[in-house]
């Protein structure tokens, strides 16, 4: 019986801390936003972020859409070969690659590298004290290290999806026309006729809402890191996993408010 | 002038401050000395409001701390943080001008930049430190990067947390004069941090020891020796026997 009971109020202890937490990233997130439209802007901040958010990102995600639009495109290939579909590998390519593992694997590297080095940081400067001196030079942390980061992020992975989706379309298509005897003109037709502006527009919004999900999660478990080294650590791990976790949550649901409506 | 009344906060179980009664009297430089962790850091990031407290009311000029406007009222103040605190983002003399780059004080970069080069020649550092970024510097550079950032905007009341910590003694002498010197003639109000004895000599006015979360003794430096407070004396004497146990 008091077995039974200890478990039961570990349960409800853990779920009460889970909404407590949900509570605090919403109140962080709305006064994030709230801080946006209020002077004064750091654009100087705001550049930094979009390079670092953006530009540096290409390389990792173009390798990351280039490999898997390849092998997107030999598993379809394989796979519609068991019924005497492969003509239609490109439009699935593109598809899969524009609604799906474009916008999902780019917010998941996003996740991993930007993400991380932004609780990182600011993690880092909470610990060293740099955010008490923001504070006492009368400039708002939030103002100064969120909005600029979390903006950014919002502008940019977009972008960046746009490019993985291209880059894994090309991936699909070289290795088509390289090893598997597809006529390139005929691939890229197929792939421009067949995809529907709402497919590009569920990618870039995803892209978007992955962008602003990974910035956020990073100044938030910055900013209310533990002290010391391990407070760093331990700040960049929990943000990283709920970042990716709250992505794919988020994947499915915008996923279910484009496509099933 | 800084008032506090009955402040204090814990972390936890940890009782740091249990009433601090302590005043500070305007243009006056008030050092606090005490055991390595007493929670003086903490008393100072109290008046600055980077720590709430749980009790007591904190004035300074009158005005209770907790209802003013924060962005005029951290105007009025310089504070130098016991880990120097310095962005490794920006470079050294975008450090010290941090405040004076803020688009209020509609100073232009290159004047900025003048000013921070003199104030970091203030603190003994030479021109060329000012283009480097703070992890290129030694632990006592960075200390005095902070300290010019501290007395950059020429603040009324500045904050000095252990500042000589961590130089060698003639730079601690020379940094001695200079936050003597900004009392005297600036008429600032200073509020210093150390456990340098000799520093105390050179800086304070007054003198207030805290010690269990209170303010053991307060008094004007020239009754520091024969206060006869057993507290003070063994602290400055350096003695590990007396009524501070050596283990806390
Ligand atoms: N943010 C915090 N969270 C938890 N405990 C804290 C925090 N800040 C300070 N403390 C605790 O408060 C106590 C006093 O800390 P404080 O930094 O004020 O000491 P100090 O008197 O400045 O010591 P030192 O001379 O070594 O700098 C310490 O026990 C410290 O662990
Ligand atoms: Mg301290």
């Amino acid at each position: 019986m008091i077995l039974i009971q200890n478990s039961l109020g570990k349960i409800g202890a853990s779920v009460l801390g889970l909404l407590a937490s949900i509570g605090r990233v919403t109140l962080f997130t709305l006064a994030a936003l709230s801080h946006v439209l209020r002077a004064p802007f750091y654009i100087r901040e705001f550049w930094t972020a979009l390079i670092r958010i953006g530009w540096l990102s290409l390389p990792v995600v173009g390798l990351t859409a280039l490999f898997t639009g390849g092998a997107l495109a030999l598993q379809i290939y394989a796979g519609g070969g068991r019924f005497n579909a492969e003509a239609l590998m490109p439009q699935i390519v593109a598809v899969g690659m524009v609604r799906e593992l474009g916008p999902v694997l780019v917010g998941l590297m996003i996740a991993a590298r930007v993400t991380s080095s932004i609780a990182a940081e600011i993690a880092t400067m909470k610990v060293t004290e740099q955010i008490d001196a923001l504070v006492t030079l009368s400039t708002d942390p939030m103002k100064y290290l969120v909005v600029p980061r979390v903006l950014a992020a919002l502008l940019v992975v977009p972008c960046l999806v746009g490019v993985g989706d291209l880059i894994g379309i090309a991936g699909g298509w070289s290795v088509a026309t390289g090893s598997l005897d597809f006529n390139s003109a005929t691939y890229l037709r197929n792939t421009v006729t067949f995809l529907e502006p709402l497919d590009i527009v569920s990618s870039l919004v995803k892209g978007c809402a992955f962008g602003g999900i990974a910035a956020l999660m990073g100044c938030y478990f910055g900013m209310n890191s533990g002290r010391g080294a391990q407070g760093v650590g331990k700040a960049t791990e929990t943000s990283v996993v709920a970042a990716s976790v709250l992505i794919l949550a988020a994947n499915f649901v915008l996923t279910g408010v484009f496509f099933s409506l | 002038m800084i008032s506090l009344h009955g402040v204090a906060k814990s972390f936890g179980h940890n009782d740091v401050l249990r009433g601090v009664d302590l005043e500070i009297p305007k243009g006056s430089s008030m050092v606090i000395i005490g055991g390595s962790g007493t929670g003086k850091s903490v008393t100072l990031k109290c008046v600055l409001g980077l720590v709430q407290p749980d009790a007591g009311r904190i004035l300074v000029d009158g005005q209770d701390v907790t209802q003013v406007k924060r962005d005029a009222f951290l105007a009025r103040f310089g504070m130098l943080f016991q880990g120097a605190a310095l962005f490794d983002s920006l470079s050294v003399w975008q450090n010290v001008a941090f405040r004076l780059l803020q688009r209020s004080n509609k100073l232009s970069k290159t004047d900025a930049k003048e000013i921070a080069v003199e104030k970091l020649r203030r603190v003994g550092l030479k021109p060329d430190v000012a283009d480097r970024f703070p992890a290129e510097l030694s632990g006592g550079m960075q200390k005095r990067v902070g300290l010019a950032r501290a007395i950059a905007a020429d603040p009324e009341i500045i904050f000095f947390d252990e500042p000589t910590t961590g130089l060698d003694p003639i730079m601690a002498g020379v940094i001695n004069d200079l936050i003597r010197e900004i009392v005297v003639e600036l008429g600032v109000t200073a509020m210093t941090i150390t456990h340098d004895m000799s520093s105390v000599r050179a800086i304070a006015d007054h003198v207030a020891m805290l010690h269990h979360g209170r303010i053991q003794w307060t008094g004007p430096i020239s009754e520091l020796d024969h206060c006869g407070d057993a507290h003070v004396t063994q602290f400055i004497t350096g003695s590990a026997e007396g009524p501070i146990e050596a283990v806390r």
